[in-house]
């Protein structure tokens, strides 16, 4: 397959501060790539480095191969979807949509017919007279979207796209985007910083984290097989633990995460603890666990799996959370519990030393 | 004291007083273009007349001035709104070195007093042996007239954003084709607004001018020389009510024009 | 719909391409012209006004001797030219005094209890006076003050007649008539400059919060000790922006003594008769470099004090 972007050790320096660090990067054509991080990560400024609003200080950016040095924002074939949708207050919508097509010399029948199908494309028939003013934040997202299209970008960049928009709409854009990709077949470049966000849509995600790419993967990549303590704490809340408590559980002498739902309470474990706190979530409880608070019982065990009894560390003390689904018993704050698991969920990060 | 109470009696007062003090003396002049006695400022005028409006409108000596006022202002407002505006836009697109330098180089001519202007222009006038004319009047002009386009111009800039900038150049317009289709569009009522402001101003403006005019005119030039050496009085009240409504009209137009971008900011209020 | 980048089209297209590879040099295309303008016209007056200050004129032959001396600054000092400068200060030293005051109330009641409605009339009605026409504001004063005036008949018409004329009996600032007056001169000036001071007092006090007022009633303080202990030390800077615009205006003023006031110069007037009619350009320039000299003193006074945040 294609690369449709690709960053060759691109870094985006402000005086002392590094933006982007050395970030080396392929996103393949026609796929859904999420730029996923909390902010101040880099993500915002890697898709402004493909759209040509910020310059690396040092690297290459390309788009199917070509060298983005000396493009400017205007020429190049991308388009971006912005966060506050940077919708032109003083035009209607189908000027709006048909700004593209405008700039580019297409005559106005033909771009205006144009920008009518785009806006049938997002559904905004008939909206066409209207001023951005006039419209809802979701309706002004999908113009922002046909707008977008309208130049039958290559890549489309789309900045924290579903940010402004409440829950119930944010979940209805999120199959339209996805079914819209998947029709037009071009590559979409999305930056969030919900992770529930970038699982859910994107094909392959890359998680940053102080100006550098932590992660690339898929979802279910990212998900189960963190590399990185950060990956595992920022991409759904896993326990991380340190090599003392790996070993501690049977496995290597490393940095390892576990789900918290992949956690099951039961009468023996391979862990045992108190119970500290609990919130209720609706489809299930998350309960906080103190492990190693109690002195070890029972002889240590040899291959791993459980025993009669809960084992309890022999020195410092773990927050484990769990995730209890629902339907299940819910212990009291304050009982004593065993934790138990699946010798494959306990997943060793190669990315720690 | 609580803001939502009713103010008290004395401030109250001492409000309404302060206000009157600001508006009655202007109500006056139009009451004395109607004034039938043409040789004191005599209160109460003892009957009224409409006669000095034909009376100032066949006075072949007040419309050479009235011409090169509406010539200078209609120059030196077109200067300002360039130039104030192109200051404005390199203000908006990023921070530099010497920021700060620039706009107190755009505020300087107004935050001096006019008679420092007017003295600098006629001394280097003196120096480089430039004769008067309505060039060196709309020297003067333009240049206290740009920081009221600029400052209309960076507030409107601040409220366009950048990202419209963005999208602009996004969706494939080079610089130019974003000045003619989004910013021209997005500046257009602060940019009038700035210039009506700009054309008041210089219409109106005596001080800088008596130095830079030489032997020429200007309507405020004239008012000035008949309130010195007073002929028919009341065709100066005429004149006052002229020079009045050509500078207030503007002014009036301006706050409207504006008037959503004020509410707007003040909106936290 | 190949390729990952346009062709440039047309000039439009290169150039945009110019400024992007090289943003500070839009910047600094953008900054030349009004740089340009600025500096040469503006601070280059500014320039000649210092250089022709330090010319002097022959006494014999009347022209302007290009050479440095300081002997034009001074003939500053000699007593008759001194006299104007300290009337001058003395005046706008009044008129800003005053104008505190007088702008005071109106600042106070516009900041904090003007709403809706009245909020836009005490906008409006501080912003038309202050920008209409200055001439025509001192013209309206003129009317006023004539002895046959308004002032004088509604004086007589309540009886108060003889107090007008004991007050214009009083020497140095009384006079034939208030138009012919210090007093008339004074009035003119706070007039003129007082929405110059009611526009940054009212910016200073809508920043007090309600809730400091609040606070200090509530710890006891009455009407008076909540003024003169959190309201006036709040308004402070606003004051002193204020004033700043009052004293500069008053000290460059000469439309306004030479219309109503006595005969006796202020230093506006010093400086416009100097340049023309006398045709001593350098003692014009000289004259017209003291209010920047007091102005510099004051703003960096009044900078220290954080005068300027108010601004």
């Amino acid at each position: 397959m294609n690369a449709a972007v690709e960053f060759q050790s691109v870094s985006r320096h402000y005086g002392p501060v590094r933006a982007v660090d050395a970030v080396d990067l392929v996103i393949e054509e026609g796929s859904f790539f999420a730029m996923l991080g909390p902010s101040g990560s880099g993500k915002t400024t890697c898709l402004r480095l493909i759209s040509g609003f910020e310059k690396p200080t040092a690297g290459i950016v390309r788009i199917f191969g070509e060298d983005m040095g000396e493009v400017p924002p205007n020429r190049r074939h991308v388009n971006t979807v912005f966060q506050d949708y940077a919708l032109f207050p003083h035009m209607s919508v189908r000027d709006n949509v048909a700004y593209g097509l405008m700039v580019a010399g297409v005559g106005r029948q033909a771009r205006h017919a144009r920008a009518e199908e785009m806006l049938a494309l997002v559904k905004l028939d008939g909206f066409g007279d209207r001023k951005p003013a006039q419209l809802s934040g979701g309706q002004r997202q999908r113009v922002a979207l046909a707008r977008a299209l309208v130049n039958e970008p290559r890549v489309l960049l789309l900045d924290e796209p579903l940010g402004a928009l409440d829950l119930k709409l944010r979940e209805a854009m999120q199959d339209e985007l996805k079914s819209l990709q998947q029709r037009l077949g071009i590559t979409f470049v999305f930056v969030t910083h919900d992770q529930g966000e970038a699982l859910s849509m994107a094909d392959r995600v890359a998680v940053f984290n102080e100006g550098r790419v932590a992660q690339v993967g898929t979802p279910a990549e990212i998900y189960e097989r963190p590399a990185t303590r950060f990956v595992a704490d920022f991409v759904g809340s896993s326990n991380v633990l340190p090599p003392d408590l790996t070993a501690a559980v049977g496995g290597p002498r490393a940095w390892a995460s576990l789900r918290p739902e992949a956690i099951a309470i039961a009468p023996a474990g391979r862990l045992g603890g108190v119970v500290t706190g609990a919130r209720y979530l609706g489809a299930g409880t998350r309960l906080s666990v103190r492990a190693g608070a109690l002195p070890a019982s029972n002889g240590h065990r040899t291959d791993g799996g459980p025993t009669d009894a809960p084992r309890y560390l022999e020195q410092g003390e773990s927050e484990i959370a769990v995730l209890v689904p629902a339907g299940v018993a819910v212990p009291e704050i304050g009982a004593e519990v065993g934790l138990d698991w699946e010798a494959a969920a306990l997943h060793v990060m190669e990315g720690e030393a | 004291m609580r803001s939502d109470a009713r103010a008290p009696l004395g401030l109250t007062i001492g409000a309404i007083l302060g206000l009157a003090f600001l508006h009655l003396p202007i109500l006056l002049i139009f009451l004395y273009a109607f004034t039938t006695e043409d040789r004191s400022y005599q209160f109460p005028p003892p009957g009224l007349t409409t006669k000095w409006f034909a009376v100032a409108w066949n006075r072949a000596d007040i419309w050479p001035p009235l011409y090169l006022s509406l010539r200078v202002a209609a120059i030196s407002s077109a200067v300002a709104l360039v130039l104030g505006t192109l200051c404005a836009a390199a203000m908006a697109r990023a921070k530099f070195f010497g920021r700060d330098t620039v706009s107190l180089l755009v505020v300087l001519p107004i935050a001096l007093p006019g008679i420092i202007t007017g003295m600098s222009l006629r001394s280097a006038f003196a120096i480089g042996d430039i004769p008067f004319s309505t060039f060196t009047i709309v020297l003067g002009h333009a240049t206290f007239c740009i920081v009221i386009v600029y400052n209309n111009a960076v507030a409107r800039f601040r409220r366009l954003g950048a990202s419209m900038l963005e999208a602009s150049a996004d969706l494939g317009a080079n610089s130019f084709q974003t000045f003619w289709h989004v910013i021209l569009p997005n500046l257009g009522s602060a940019l009038l607004a700035g210039g009506m402001l700009a054309f008041a101003l210089s219409f109106d403006e005596v001080i800088v001018t008596t130095f830079t005019a030489g032997q020429q005119s200007t309507l405020p030039i004239w008012m000035l020389n008949e309130l010195v050496r007073p002929r028919q009085r009341p065709v100066t009240n005429v004149v006052a009510i002229v020079v009045f409504v050509a500078t207030f009209l503007p002014i009036l137009a301006a706050y409207y024009l504006t008037r959503g971008g004020e509410e707007t900011a003040g909106g936290g209020k | 719909m190949s390729g990952a980048a346009h062709p440039a089209r047309g000039a439009g297209d290169r150039l945009t391409a110019v400024f992007w590879s090289r943003p500070k040099l839009l910047t600094l295309l953008l900054l030349l012209p009004p740089l340009l303008w600025l500096g040469v016209v503006y601070i280059g007056s500014l320039v000649a006004l210092l250089i022709q200050s330090f010319y002097s004129i022959d006494e014999f032959s009347g022209l302007v001797v290009p050479e440095f001396t300081l002997k034009t600054y001074g003939e500053l000092l000699i007593p008759s030219n001194a006299d104007v400068i300290l009337r001058t200060v003395a005046m706008a030293a009044a008129v800003t005094l005053a104008a505190v005051v007088v702008a005071f109330p109106v600042a106070f009641f516009a900041a904090r209890y003007a709403k809706g409605r009245w909020k836009a009339v005490f906008y409006l009605g501080i912003m038309l006076p202050l920008w209409s026409s200055y001439l025509v504001k001192v013209y309206a004063w003129k009317l006023i003050l004539a002895k046959e005036g308004i002032i004088t008949w509604a004086a007589e018409g309540i009886g108060a007649g003889n107090v007008l004329n004991a007050v214009l009996a009083i020497p140095v600032i009384g006079g034939n008539s208030l138009s012919t007056s210090y007093i008339g001169t004074f009035l003119v000036f706070l007039y003129v400059w007082l929405p110059y001071m009611i526009l940054p007092m009212q910016a200073a006090l809508e920043r007090v919060p309600t809730s400091m007022l609040e606070a200090s009633a509530d710890l006891g303080a009455g009407g008076w000790r909540t003024f003169r202990s959190v309201i006036l030390p709040l308004a402070a800077p606003g004051v002193i922006a204020g004033s700043i615009f009052t004293f500069s205006l008053t000290l460059g003023d000469y439309i306004i003594p030479q219309i109503v006031g006595s005969s006796r110069f202020f230093l506006g007037q010093a400086v416009y008769s100097l340049q023309g009619t006398a045709g001593n350009i350098p003692l014009a320039a000289a004259f017209a470099v003291v209010p920047i000299a007091i102005m510099l003193v004051y703003l960096t006074v009044a900078r220290k004090m954080g005068a300027f945040d108010a601004i």
